[in-house]
């Protein structure tokens, strides 16, 4: 305990890091994927075609060559960027073929009357999307998306091998010093990120049961 | 499942020229992304053959191949160690004996809930000479996903309708019998797709044996980039390699699904799903 204490600061910034990388590719996955998942099911079939086929490359794509492509080929195209950057795009990019397949899944649950019955009172597409479909699409998607996150949120221990200091990297660089505090290490960062997931775990919960019909 | 028709009308006249036109522009603009894509890879001198030549060395293959060969073994011993870790975890999950679920549970929990990463890289730190990296990848991978297939087993053969249970127990089989008998061959079809979609799952995610220094696929390619310097094209190899050998074995489940779905009259029950997409 009392090491762990000593290196405080180091593991506290490691996993304020991890949870700003997590943070904000969680917001782009999710914006991102739910527009996956409109064009997936929108009636222009390139639009659907495009979703299908990001869906299906993504997520036959290991978290650590997404990251390769943001880390090493796409700098070498001329663009730069700091590595959390890079991480937060390779990490947004990868959760929102997931976050697609979740919505999807969503909107597939909802009773098909009430797309007839939006259509009936005269609503175009996107009307009947954005007023009927997605609101409970979203409810029904709750608890996937739940999930989605949470393995976000341990995937981002990705990020460490790619030149950002989170949990795993400050696991790594901490056993470099200190190999002989390895179980005292392991237990105080896993256990780190057992509270964040259950936290994670908590808040969706909570929007469950508060989106619930009334 | 994939038939969405029913969020809009058949589209009439006026729709379907929207349509059309959606359709033109939607092509267009991916035409554009395309082309910018080409025009920028050849502005940063991507095609030179210079880049592309190590790909005619066999020797570079040939490194490739045994990267591919690490990935799929570390894959292949985790999936057969996690199906029968994942087996005795729901065995233990089922259990009558509630002192025996709880454990099983809280194992099931606290691996779940620990990132991949960190079990790796303290496995290796612990016992360097013991277990290597390749050991420290498969122990890792094997604890996580058995905790993952624990509860699709666990799920599978609480799927079967409980007609199936009751009516084994009424002809007297033992508990043990009413599982591997009655509950179990059921049960499989359900569960197969999803442990053969799990195997994508584990193939990713061998990947991060990097961190602890597995010689695999991607860590192999990354070596080779920063050998002959072309970065991109070696990107582009590898996720041609890695992506149609993972769509390879996800068409497996869709087949696995689609055979044993018409293997049976009776629709099957309600199809079981890991939420959880792995790194």
């Amino acid at each position: 305990m009392g090491f762990l204490w000593d290196n405080h600061s180091v593991i506290l910034d490691a996993f304020g890091e991890g949870l700003i990388l997590s943070g904000w590719a969680a917001l782009f996955a999710l914006v991102v994927g739910t527009l996956l998942a409109v064009m997936r099911v929108s009636p222009v079939p390139p639009l659907r075609w495009t979703g299908t086929a990001y869906v299906a490359v993504l997520r036959n794509t290991p978290l650590v060559l997404c990251f390769m492509v943001f880390t090493s080929a796409i700098p070498h195209l001329g663009f730069t960027a700091e590595p959390l950057t890079w991480a937060i795009w390779a990490l947004s990019a990868y959760t929102a073929a997931f976050v697609c397949e979740a919505v999807r899944a969503g909107i597939m649950s909802v009773p098909r009357g009430q797309a007839e019955a939006a259509r009936a009172v005269g609503m175009t597409f996107g009307q009947s999307m954005r007023l009927v479909i997605l609101p409970q699409a979203l409810r029904a998607a709750v608890p996937p998306l739940g999930n989605t996150m949470i393995a976000m949120w341990k995937n981002s221990t990705v990020a460490a091998g790619f030149g950002v200091a989170e949990g795993a990297g400050a696991l790594h660089d901490l056993l470099n010093e200190h190999a002989d505090k390895i179980w005292t290490l392991f237990v105080g960062i896993a256990a780190g990120y057992m509270v964040v997931v259950f936290a994670i775990s908590a808040v969706f919960r909570l929007i469950e049961r508060t989106w619930r019909y009334a | 499942m994939n038939d969405t028709g029913f969020l809009y009308d058949a589209p009439g006249p006026r729709a379907r020229r929207r349509i059309l036109a959606a359709s033109v522009l939607t092509g267009l603009a991916l035409a554009a992304v395309a082309v910018w894509i080409v025009v920028r890879l050849n502005d940063r001198g991507q095609f030179v053959t210079d880049l592309w030549e190590p790909f005619n060395d066999p020797s570079v293959w040939s490194t490739i191949g045994q990267g591919l060969g690490n990935t799929l073994k570390a894959a292949a011993l985790a999936i057969v160690f996690a199906i029968a870790f994942g087996a005795v975890l729901a065995a233990g999950r089922l259990s009558d004996h509630a002192p025996v679920r709880w454990v099983a549970n809280l194992v099931v929990e606290v691996f779940r809930a620990i990132p991949l990463l960190i079990m790796m890289i303290a496995l290796f730190a612990a016992f360097p000479a013991t277990l290597g990296p390749l050991w420290s990848v498969v122990i890792a991978l094997t604890v996580y996903n058995g905790s993952l297939l624990s509860e699709v087993f666990r799920a599978g053969v609480n799927g079967v309708p409980s007609g199936q249970r009751e009516a084994a127990f009424a002809l007297g089989l033992r508990k043990t019998q009413v599982l591997t008998l009655v509950l179990l061959p059921q049960a499989v079809r359900t569960m197969l797709p999803v442990i053969i979609s799990q195997c994508v799952v584990t193939l990713k995610d061998t990947a991060l044996g990097r961190i602890v220094t597995y010689q695999e696929l991607l860590l192999v390619g990354s070596t080779i980039e920063v050998t002959y310097q072309n970065y991109v094209p070696t990107t582009i190899v590898l996720a041609a390699i890695y992506v149609s050998l993972n769509m390879s074995v996800s068409g497996l489940a869709q087949l696995a699904q689609r055979w044993l779905s018409r293997a049976r009259k009776s629709a099957p029950p309600a199809s079981i799903t890991v939420a959880e997409p792995g790194a």
